[in-house]
């Protein structure tokens, strides 16, 4: 049943770009960080980019996605509007929460994105219920729960892992497998670091792809979701990603060295889709930079857009505590 | 408790017949409840309160779980997100310590973080309370924990009444609420008026009007506070009893009115007193009705000791009509 990506001139060319729009956009966020335009903690996804772009690819619009703390990529990958974005990183009731999650905490109840998830493995649970929920309700739908390799010590994964099998509810689990949670290396904190052999001990299928090859994820994620479709069953992805920049915005690093940080970033996802694309000929250097000017000017505008967003009003700080009513 | 024979015009019922009965009329009345939790279908649930459903509405309605308190209750967070309307058992609010991740940080958060494009129209129900000699992982009274957290609708139902209908208010919120069944109220038969159909889930109540001095309390104390006002009537002190009801939002009104016309009040909590509920009822009087009251406000609530085993030990730990009966009476006639 092995599903070929179909890589045509454009669709090379639009995976590109949604790594490029990830990476500046954050490039960007760096830049406000700095001059205090934006504030609080700040994960980049720098690195990562291919695990959310091949993803997403595989999902249609009525899927759901449950994303992490790091999720800028996985929210602009989903298609979130960035403008609504920035306006969140910077505060703002023109944000996709009014401001009021910030860079950890995106949600688009259009596009079925319920959330970032500050807490590790928070997300997990949720995913059981969303995708339990379309069961119930007979829509097709698959649910992409990303989580990072940290997450696989909470227990959640493990009560999540064992549910979706037991109910055997359609999700994508995707374990982005950057090698570090926070400062502690993937093989100082697991007595066993093949994930999906954890999976399996739940007799969850599953396969690990190389994370840094935006091809190989797509192809990866688009098999997975046909399965996961056909035969109602949960399927585990570990993408082998690596985080090349701090955990944090106000993480030293103290725990890896430079030289590591500089072999993985020469092995980068843009970088190597790139070099790739150019050394085949599939890609013009006028394509390449039609892309960046298009991308930079999305990001202009979205900045634009925030700069000029107005703040909630703080005599609405305590709206939606409680809800008047269920959204529909 | 025995309260007075059912007239014609009265339905008598046990607590847990009552809990059931407003499962059944959730599930056949919204195709989008189920019931969630552990042994709540073959097994019967653990207070026997949902026997009978799972063969009544079939598994996928009548949800068993494994032991995993976190994603069961996360699950319920996720499913109130995208459509459904759970309804989560967690067996005692002992347990729930487990899910306290999911409820805290996912389900009271989300609504407000995502700037209201999600509501979590999510019920969870757990029992809680001690009384039964299980020691101090069975004995707990958290419900103050819960009512601290903004967001959360917090119900503790200790009549049958409450027991029938507050469920039917509950999936009618469309914000997280818990209720909490005191585990020594199952077995109390209670009636109510036969074209009973729901019941206000925002105010407390006044269950004996009195005019000396008010004993404010909810769940299970509330039959104590109700069998010291006996005792005290028999001593010539006229106690009105308060029953909170909803411990968040909390109904200051009624407490308010209630004090002003005793002007003096005792406030029973089965939670220990430190940073309890009793704790913000006494508050809110010392803000808003201090220049009210005849007497200091009072309190009976559980020693500060995890609850023993040893009966003489929990019966010493817990609120108890004689204290209440004391503390009323120090209140109104001071030696």
């Amino acid at each position: 049943m092995t599903k070929k990506v179909h890589l045509d001139h454009a669709h090379l060319l639009h995976l590109l770009k949604a790594m490029i729009r990830i990476r500046h956009f954050e490039a960007k966020c760096v830049e406000l960080y700095q001059a205090q335009k934006i504030l609080g903690f700040l994960h980049l996804y720098d690195g990562e980019e291919a695990v959310s772009v091949g993803v997403m690819e595989a999902l249609t619009q009525d899927d759901a996605v449950i994303a992490t703390y790091r999720e800028h990529g996985q929210a602009l990958s989903r298609g979130v509007d960035p403008k609504c974005l920035m306006a969140e990183m910077m505060g703002k009731l023109n944000g996709c929460c009014r401001g009021r999650g910030g860079s950890m905490h995106f949600f688009d109840r259009a596009r079925r994105f319920y959330g970032g998830n500050a807490i590790v493995g928070g997300g997990l649970p949720l995913a059981l219920g969303v995708a339990l929920a379309d069961k119930m309700q007979r829509r097709s739908a698959v649910t992409a729960c990303f989580f990072g390799e940290g997450a696989v010590d909470e227990g959640e994964f493990h009560e999540t892992l064992n549910l979706a099998k037991l109910w055997r509810l359609p999700i994508l689990f995707v374990c982005e497998n950057n090698l570090y949670s926070m400062g502690m290396a993937v093989e100082r904190a697991e007595a066993d670091i093949d994930f999906v052999h954890k999976a399996s001990g739940y007799r969850v299928a599953g396969e690990k792809v190389d994370g840094m090859d935006v091809v190989a994820v797509e192809s990866a994620a688009r098999n997975a979701v046909d399965r996961i479709r056909s035969e109602s069953d949960p399927y585990f992805l570990e993408c082998r990603t690596y985080r090349l920049r701090a955990h944090s915005m106000f993480d030293a690093q103290l725990y890896r060295s430079k030289d590591e940080v500089e072999a993985w970033r020469k092995k980068g996802p843009i970088v190597r889709f790139q070099t790739w694309l150019e050394a085949n000929r599939l890609i013009k250097p006028e394509e390449l930079a039609t892309i960046e000017q298009d991308v930079d000017k999305e990001i202009a505008a979205a900045v634009a857009f925030a700069e000029a967003g107005p703040l909630e009003p703080v005599s609405e700080l305590e709206r939606f505590v409680t809800m008047e009513e269920v959204p529909s | 408790m025995n309260a007075p024979q059912a007239t014609a015009a009265s339905t008598r019922l046990t607590y847990r017949e009552a809990c059931k009965q407003a499962l059944r009329e959730a599930l056949l009345s919204d195709p989008r409840v189920f019931l969630m939790g552990e042994d709540i279908g073959r097994y019967g649930g653990c207070y026997a309160v949902t026997k009978g459903l799972l063969e009544e509405f079939g598994e996928e309605r009548i949800r068993d779980t494994p032991l995993s308190e976190s994603a069961f209750v996360g699950a319920g967070v996720g499913a109130a997100m995208a459509g459904m309307r759970p309804i989560v058992e967690i067996m005692t609010v002992n347990f729930s310590l487990l899910a306290l991740d999911q409820i805290l940080n996912n389900a009271v958060t989300i609504p407000h973080m995502s700037g209201g494009q999600f509501a979590i129209p999510l019920v969870i129900r757990m029992a809680t309370g001690g009384g039964r000699r299980v020691a101090a992982q069975h004995s707990r009274s958290l419900e103050g924990w819960y009512a601290h957290i903004p967001g959360l609708r917090v119900l503790t139902p200790a009549t049958v009444e409450d027991a029938r209908f507050m469920l039917k208010g509950a999936l009618a919120d469309p914000n997280p609420v818990i209720i909490f069944e005191h585990v020594m109220l199952y077995n109390m038969e209670g009636d109510f008026p036969s074209d009973m159909k729901e019941v206000d889930i925002a105010r407390a109540k006044v269950r004996r009007a009195g005019r000396d001095v008010s004993l404010i309390t909810y769940g299970g104390s509330l039959f104590k506070a109700l069998q010291a006002a006996d005792a005290l009537a028999a001593e010539g002190i006229d106690a009105e009893v308060v029953d909170l009801r909803v411990l968040r939002p909390l109904d200051t009104k009624t407490i308010l009115n209630s004090v002003a016309r005793t002007r003096r009040c005792v406030i029973i909590d089965e939670g220990w007193r430190s940073g309890s509920i009793s704790a913000e009822v006494g508050m809110r009087l010392a803000e808003e009705a201090f220049f009210e009251l005849d007497a200091p406000l009072r309190r009976v609530c559980s020693r500060e000791a995890p609850i023993p085993y040893a009966a003489h030990l929990e019966d010493a730990c817990l609120p108890q009509a004689a204290t209440i009966v004391i503390v009323a009476r120090e209140l109104v006639r001071p030696s």
